[in-house]
This record gives structure tokens, C-alpha cells and sequence, in this order.
């Protein structure tokens, strides 16, 4: 719809401007929050400027949360390239090599995507003390590559459905197998499946934390983990906990700012239809 | 040519499928089954006892303050929260979509949140809803006498006495601040959705409309409304499944609450099963969620998969 009408465009200008004061709202709280001294922190002047600046805040929460944000990052590297991997083999079996049943497969394992997962929790914790990988950083790759198999079988399996039959056809005559296609044909043109599906992988995994809070205790807690720790100790230090939130945020808000394009071509194709 | 070689790869494309059919199989399936199994046990204690106890647990929830609290919560919750992002996404998807200057800015403003972790955003408006600070003092220098007592607020708006559980049955009012946080949050999901659909709707279906004499309200109403419809739904059952299940936000950001005001069901099953050591009781919890989300899921789903075939 174009806005032609100039007192109406005067005013979506006013609607939007607004809207985005309220959007960037909490942004600028954490940032000019994160940059005072502590004795410049106090509930009446929140919304004023730092009268000087500090690093301090960013020292201490940066001192409590780096381990946990290496785990984080020996997390979400092997966790997304390896749900993305199998998420690309499954969804080229489930859009190219249909088999009777194929289709109800797929959405047997899409409904693993919406469950709680407090519904599988208990299971999921006994199993992994079993195996010996309970409060580790692999029982968590594992669990997050396991549960990320619907989103990437999805992603996958609406992107290849786009690849031409003919061209499968093609390659067949020419002597090609399941793997060498997948390999000659198919891997080559999934470049941006795949850059979406890891930047969502990436994403989710660095950001969520049920799983991280239940399966890992001191020592190989997640970032998240840490930073939802810092804010439920006793004195709540205001400054070092928004300079602690905007560095834990920090990896995915680049992730957004530079390829964010991609980012909200995984949102929409977490609505199934694709 | 030899259909042989393609039966060959038909079985190598199944055995590639298959680490994940099982997969899913054990970790969801299996793992659903056994949480099931585990909420009919008396498995309440730190050393598993799997003697039967019925549907104890179940009944227990259902007269328990602290879990129809959460309910409650949950359903006012989803409620707002639903109105709040298909109204937000909708307006200022609208908005955007209407040729003004600066779209990819304004986008890109609406859609960051959505990168961020709900813990983050947890951190964060617990410090701008703090009644006795942030945006209260906003109020207050615009000259309010009385301020909102945002999370901090035990009142249950257009409350009367619910038959179980002793608990009170209306509006609670702590919960809106927590529908906030979500809608700031969670708002890009649907500007993104509605401007994909606006962007589909061809200029020519409106300009017919146009021609025909109809007004820009009249346009809304019966055209561009009717086309957005699957939209909609879409958002609603991703958004609605995703607010039944809520959790991080809330223990993020509140906790249960004052009364348990901003308690909900998966809030709750995560304390009672790891901090007080009621398995079974917490299985029942998960497995009352699980059914509330397969409830709209499931439907969902089967018509996906009929829209396809």
C-alpha cells in the first residue's frame, strides 16, 4: 500500500519513530548502564548518561562470564555444523527420494520441534548420567543436535524441494548414485541453505538454556547459564549485569547485524510451510 | 535405465535417514512415552521409586494453588501476548510496507530482538519494569501520581474465587509486564510474516478494489484481512504453542512471583523436579504442557502435510 495522503505519511513517520524509541528502549539502558562506575549506578538517574566513562563493568562481568562463554562456543560450533550436516543429507532423502510412508516420517519427526521440552527432560537426564556425558559440553552438543534435526530436516527439505527433478533425472542418466548426486549436484547448490541453517542453529543454541541449565553445573555452564547466575546473586550490581547481557548477546547481535537476511529467512521457515 | 541401481539407492537414501528416524524415535517418542510412564509413579523423592500411584499426581495438580496458578497465568498470558504481536507485527508491518523512506532501517529495528536470548531479555526489562525505577520513573516525570507495580503487582484484575486450588481466577496483573518483554521480543516473528504476505498480495488485486470504488478500510477488511488469513493462523499457533511452553523468560526475568503471580507450568516443573525432587509430579506437569501444545500442533501439522500431498 502506497501512503500518498501527506498529513497520513506525517504520521506513520511519527508511528514508527516512536515504536522504534520503544524498540531500542532497553539497548540504550544496557549500554549507558554498562559504561558507569558503580557509585554512579542508582535507581533515580537510570536514564541519565554516565558522568564518566568506566570499563569497570565490563571487566567483572567479563572476568565471571569468559569460561562459560568458551563453553559456549565448544557448544555451538560442533552442535550447528553437525545438525546442519545431517539436517542436508535428511531433508535430500526426504524431498528427492521419497519411499511409501517418507512423507509421514518427516512429520513425525517435525512434531520433535514444538514438544516442551520439559516433556522429555527426566529421560533425557537418566539417559545421559547412563552414558557418562550428563553435565558435560558433548552431552549438550549431542542433545542439541538430536533436537535440532526437525528445524534442519525442515529448512533442508523446503530448500531442495526448489532444486529441478530434471536435474536429478539428469544426473542419473549420467551414471550417478544417491551419495554422487548429493556430492556433484545437490551439496553445491545448498550454499545458502546451509548459511541459513547454521545462522539459526548458531542462534538458538547460543541462546538457550533449559537444557543448559538442567544437564551442566559449575564448570561447563553455558553462557547463558552464567549470566542468568549473575543476576540472581545477592547484591545485584546493575552495571557489570547489562555489560554482562550485552556480551553474552553480543556474538549473535553481530550474527544479526551482518547477515541478517538470512536470519529471518530461518524465521520464516520455522512456520513449516516454507 | 537399470531399475535395479535405483532400488540400490532408494534402500542407501533410507539407511542415511535412519540414524535420525531412530533418533527421534528414542529422544522424542521414547522420552515422551517414559515421562509418562514416570508422572503414574510415586517417584517423589531423590532415589527413583517407580510404584504405581495412578493418577495421583494428576489429581494433586488439579487441586494444587501453585499449578492452576500457573495456568491461569499461562492462559492470560498467551492471550495478551498473541493480541499484542499479531497486532504490533501487523500495524508496523503495514506501516513499513507503505513506500515511506528508511524501511530497511525501521525493519531492522523491529527485528533484533528476535536474535537475542530470552534470558538477555529477561536481565534487561526486570530493570526497566522495576516499579521502583525505569520506565515508572519515566511516569513520574510526566507528572503520574500513582505508578504501575508492574511484576512486583499481586492484584488478579476482575478476580473471583476459583472452585479448586483455593486460587483466584481473573487477570493477573503482574503477568502484562511480562507480556511486554515478550512482545518486544517476539513482535519481529510476526512483522517478518506479515510483510512476507503483504509483499504477496499483487498491487493489482488492491488497485481493482480501488477502481471499484472501495475505500482503504474497505480494502483492509475484504481483501487484504482475507488474504492474510493463513498468516495469521501461522502466527498464532507458532507464537500461541511457543507461550504455552514459556520458560526462560519468566525465570529470567520474575521467577513465580509473590503469591506465584507470574508462575507458570514450565517454570514450575523445572523447581519441583530439580530443586525439590518431585519426578513424578514434574513429569505430570510436562506431560499436562505436552498436551496442551499437541492439542493445536498436531492439527497443524496433519494440515500441512494435506496442503502438500
Amino acid at each position: 500500500m502506497v501512503i500518498q495522503n501527506r498529513f497520513l505519511k506525517l504520521l506513520a513517520y511519527a508511528v514508527l519513530i516512536g515504536m522504534s524509541l520503544f524498540f531500542l528502549m532497553p539497548i540504550y539502558v544496557m549500554v549507558i548502564t554498562s559504561l558507569k562506575p558503580l557509585e554512579d549506578v542508582s535507581l533515580s538517574r537510570m536514564w541519565e548518561l554516565p558522568q564518566s566513562v568506566s570499563f569497570d563493568a565490563y571487566a567483572v562481568a567479563f572476568s565471571r562470564l569468559a569460561p562459560n562463554f568458551m563453553n559456549t562456543i565448544y557448544l555451538v560450533v560442533p552442535a550447528t555444523l553437525l545438525s546442519a550436516l545431517l539436517g542436508s543429507l535428511n531433508g535430500y532423502v526426504l524431498s528427492k527420494w521419497k519411499f511409501r510412508g517418507s512423507d509421514w516420517i518427516f512429520t513425525a519427526i517435525l512434531f520433535g520441534m514444538f514438544i516442551p521440552y520439559q516433556a522429555i527432560l527426566i529421560p533425557l537426564i537418566q539417559f545421559l548420567q547412563s552414558i557418562g556425558l550428563y553435565n558435560t559440553i558433548a552431552g549438550l552438543v549431542l542433545v542439541h543436535v538430536v533436537y535440532g534435526l526437525p528445524i534442519t530436516t525442515l529448512i533442508f527439505r523446503n530448500f531442495y524441494a526448489s532444486i529441478p527433478d530434471d536435474l536429478m533425472e539428469a544426473a542419473r542418466m549420467d551414471g550417478a548414485g544417491f551419495l554422487s548426486i548429493y556430492a556433484k549436484v545437490v551439496f553445491p547448490l545448498s550454499i545458502s541453505g546451509f548459511v541459513v541453517v547454521c545462522i539459526w542453529q548458531f542462534t538458538n543454541i547460543w541462546n538457550e538454556f533449559l537444557f543448559a541449565v538442567s544437564i551442566t553445573s559449575t564448570g561447563s555452564q553455558p553462557v547463558m547459564v552464567a549470566l542468568q547466575n549473575l543476576s540472581g546473586s545477592q547484591i545485584v550490581q546493575w552495571n557489570v549485569q547489562m555489560a554482562g547481557a550485552l556480551l553474552a548477546a553480543l556474538p549473535t547481535l553481530l550474527v544479526y547485524i551482518f547477515v541478517g537476511k538470512y536470519f529471518v529467512r530461518g524465521l520464516l521457515a520455522g512456520s513449516v510451510k516454507g | 535405465m537399470q531399475s535395479k541401481g535405483i532400488s540400490k539407492d532408494k534402500w542407501l537414501a533410507f539407511l542415511f535417514l535412519l540414524p535420525s528416524i531412530i533418533a527421534i524415535a528414542v529422544f522424542v517418542y521414547g522420552f515422551i512415552s517414559w515421562t509418562g510412564y514416570v508422572s503414574l509413579t510415586n517417584w517423589n523423592t531423590l532415589t527413583p521409586d517407580f510404584s504405581f500411584a495412578g493418577l495421583r499426581n494428576y489429581i494433586f495438580l488439579f487441586n494444587d494453588y501453585r499449578f492452576l496458578s500457573g495456568m491461569r497465568n499461562t492462559i492470560f498470558f498467551t492471550l495478551f501476548f498473541l493480541l499484542g504481536v499479531l497486532a504490533m507485527g501487523f500495524f508496523l508491518a503495514s506501516f513499513i510496507d507503505s513506500n515511506l523512506k528508511g524501511e530497511f532501517f525501521f525493519r531492522n529495528i523491529f527485528l533484533f530482538p528476535m536474535a537475542l536470548s530470552f534470558v538477555v531479555t529477561g536481565v534487561v526489562w526486570q530493570w526497566l519494569l522495576n516499579p521502583s525505577t525505569g520506565v515508572n520513573l519515566l511516569f513520574t516525570m510526566l507528572g503520574f501520581e500513582s505508578v504501575p507495580q508492574w511484576y512486583t503487582s499481586t492484584t488478579i484484575a476482575f478476580g473471583f474465587p476459583f472452585p479448586l486450588g483455593g486460587i483466584e481466577f481473573g487477570i493477573p496483573v503482574a503477568m502484562l509486564a511480562v507480556v511486554i518483554a515478550a512482545v518486544w521480543q517476539m513482535t519481529g516473528f510476526s512483522l517478518a510474516m506479515y510483510l512476507a504476505g503483504l509483499r504477496g498480495i499483487p498491487d493489482e488485486v488492491k488497485e481493482a478494489a480501488r477502481v471499484d470504488g472501495a475505500s482503504e478500510f474497505h480494502i483492509y477488511r475484504k481483501v487484504i484481512f482475507p488474504m492474510l488469513m493463513p498468516i495469521t493462523v501461522s502466527v498464532v499457533i507458532i507464537m500461541g504453542h511457543m507461550s504455552l511452553k514459556i520458560f526462560d523468560l519468566i525465570y529470567a526475568m520474575t521467577g513465580s512471583g509473590p503469591n506465584f503471580v507470574t508462575d507458570v507450568p514450565g517454570v514450575y516443573m523445572f523447581e519441583t523436579t530439580f530443586r525439590g525432587n518431585f519426578f513424578a509430579q514434574g513429569a505430570a506437569i510436562a506431560i499436562i504442557m505436552l498436551v496442551l501444545v499437541a492439542v493445536i500442533i498436531v492439527p497443524y501439522l496433519i494440515n500441512a502435510r494435506k496442503g502438500e500431498s
